[in-house]
């Protein structure tokens, strides 16, 4: 079957790539450009490691064709730190230990960062909720949304 | 692994409808947030992927106080939940998004895909059953329009034919004194329910019963609408009794099966509770109309 050209935007930067139609967001990310920070670990849409940003819209990027991405921005874990320094939410999760075996920090960063982006004075029920796509087998989620939270409160700032 | 396939991208809705019917071994792909997992299973083969994600003139949410709600094929999950309008006609509808899978999902996947999909455990369709909605479907050789009721067949399985695509949801405006709730049964709120119900109630002045909806997820090969526990119901003052006898019905009415998750003597009793509990959210919310 014919390649395709995919030209989109990663991370601020244009990218135009020569893919097959069934290629994943998820392997054109890791595979072909190289951002492994996106992790690929169920593949089923349940896991949320795999979380990246389309037009600011959290999404799997196991279960997106990437050739659907045409002309979109999409932003990876790579993406969140701006001139060398990491954003309000990566500070947090440093701050609060919000991670262990760390495969799943990409993906509950990228969650996030698209609720921090949107939410207005959530509560911590709001908070839960924005990670209910991602999976985390170690850390046990408080300290993540302790993270979350110390964010929305404007206790990190865009350095 | 998914199998190599022709993508085609058409630009518009009649663009995509003549693709459609050009190509036999043709799928459609929205959101592809059901359609890829069976795709990589191997389930799905097909030899071309027609994709409709950015047919614009399918998405949007339309309200108008006579004509109800249309909701376009592409709408996403997220865009039904985030809409101000459905929030204050139609709460029900925003409450079961929000419990729809994940926001992930919800963000990429579409409502005429999930209808679609016609997966008996999907969230949309006994909710939008019990709110009395009519889905439009058709294919370049015209349209149709069916209760959403009679749209599914069987397991994966629609009325719709080769060439026909899912173009819009329409759901009526609610009578003055009508109430609808909808309650799945699972273990994490972003699973798909291991059973679910669906319930709407619409009173008269005098606060009999005019018309009563019941609608079981995940209890059969469709959305199963549980019509003696509808009859049950109707021209009756209700109360509780009603609803437990109601529930009882749709406990025996129901055709579960049973997998991992649970067993049919679980589920049949679990579907027989959630009725009688929603049945009777929906009559509280009628009552406060």
């Amino acid at each position: 079957m014919e390649k395709q050209v995919l030209r989109f935007k990663v991370n601020g930067d244009e990218y135009e790539v020569f893919i097959h139609p069934k290629t994943l967001l998820a392997e054109v990310i890791r595979d072909h450009l190289g951002f492994t920070g996106t992790k690929r670990g169920c593949e089923t849409v349940s896991c949320g490691a795999c979380t990246v940003n389309i037009n600011g819209f959290s999404v799997k990027s196991c279960s997106v064709l990437a050739i659907q991405c045409q002309d979109m921005e999409v932003t990876t874990v790579e993406g969140l730190e701006k001139n060398g320094k990491l954003s309000p939410i990566q500070r947090a999760f440093l701050d609060n230990g919000s991670y262990q075996c760390g495969f799943c920090t990409p993906g509950m960063l990228m969650s996030a960062t698209a609720f921090i982006s949107e939410a207005k004075n959530p509560t911590k029920e709001q908070m839960k909720e924005s990670i209910e796509g991602n999976v985390c087998r170690c850390t046990g989620y408080n300290s993540i949304v302790r993270a979350i939270e110390a964010v929305t409160q404007g206790k990190y700032k865009e350095e | 692994m998914i199998n190599d396939f022709h993508y085609l991208k058409p630009a518009s809705l009649k663009e995509a409808l003549a693709m459609y019917a050009q190509y036999d071994d043709c799928k459609v792909i929205c959101g592809g947030q059901s359609l890829l997992i069976v795709m990589r299973q191997g389930m799905v083969a097909p030899e071309y992927l027609l994709d409709i994600k950015h047919v614009k003139e399918l998405s949007y949410i339309k309200f108008d106080d006579k004509d109800g709600l249309r909701i376009g094929a592409t709408t996403t999950h997220r865009e039904i939940e985030k809409s101000d309008v459905i929030a204050k006609k139609y709460p029900v509808l925003v409450a079961m998004e929000e419990k729809l899978a994940s926001i992930q999902t919800r963000n990429w996947g579409t409502i005429g895909g999930n209808l679609a999909h016609a997966d008996p455990a999907g969230d949309p369709g006994p909710v939008l059953i019990a709110l009395k909605a009519e889905i439009k479907f058709g294919s370049s050789s015209g349209e149709k329009t069916a209760p959403l009721d009679e749209f599914f067949v069987d397991y994966f399985e629609t009325k719709m034919e080769h060439g026909d695509l899912v173009l819009e949801v329409h759901v009526p405006t609610p009578e003055p004194k009508f109430g609808c709730a909808y309650q799945k049964f699972n273990l994490l709120d972003s699973d798909m329910g291991i059973v679910a119900a669906a319930a709407s109630v619409t009173l008269n002045a005098d606060g009999t019963c005019k018309d009563a909806r019941v609608v079981l997820g995940n209890a059969g090969p469709v959305p199963l609408r549980v019509t003696k526990a509808e009859d049950l119901l109707k021209g009756k003052k209700l109360d509780d009794a009603l609803f437990a006898e109601a529930g009882q019905i749709a406990s025996e009415e129901a055709q579960p099966v049973a997998d991992i998750h649970a067993s049919e003597e679980h589920r049949r009793h679990v579907l027989g509770v959630l009725t009688k509990r929603m049945l009777k959210k929906a009559f509280d919310q009628a009552q406060k109309a």
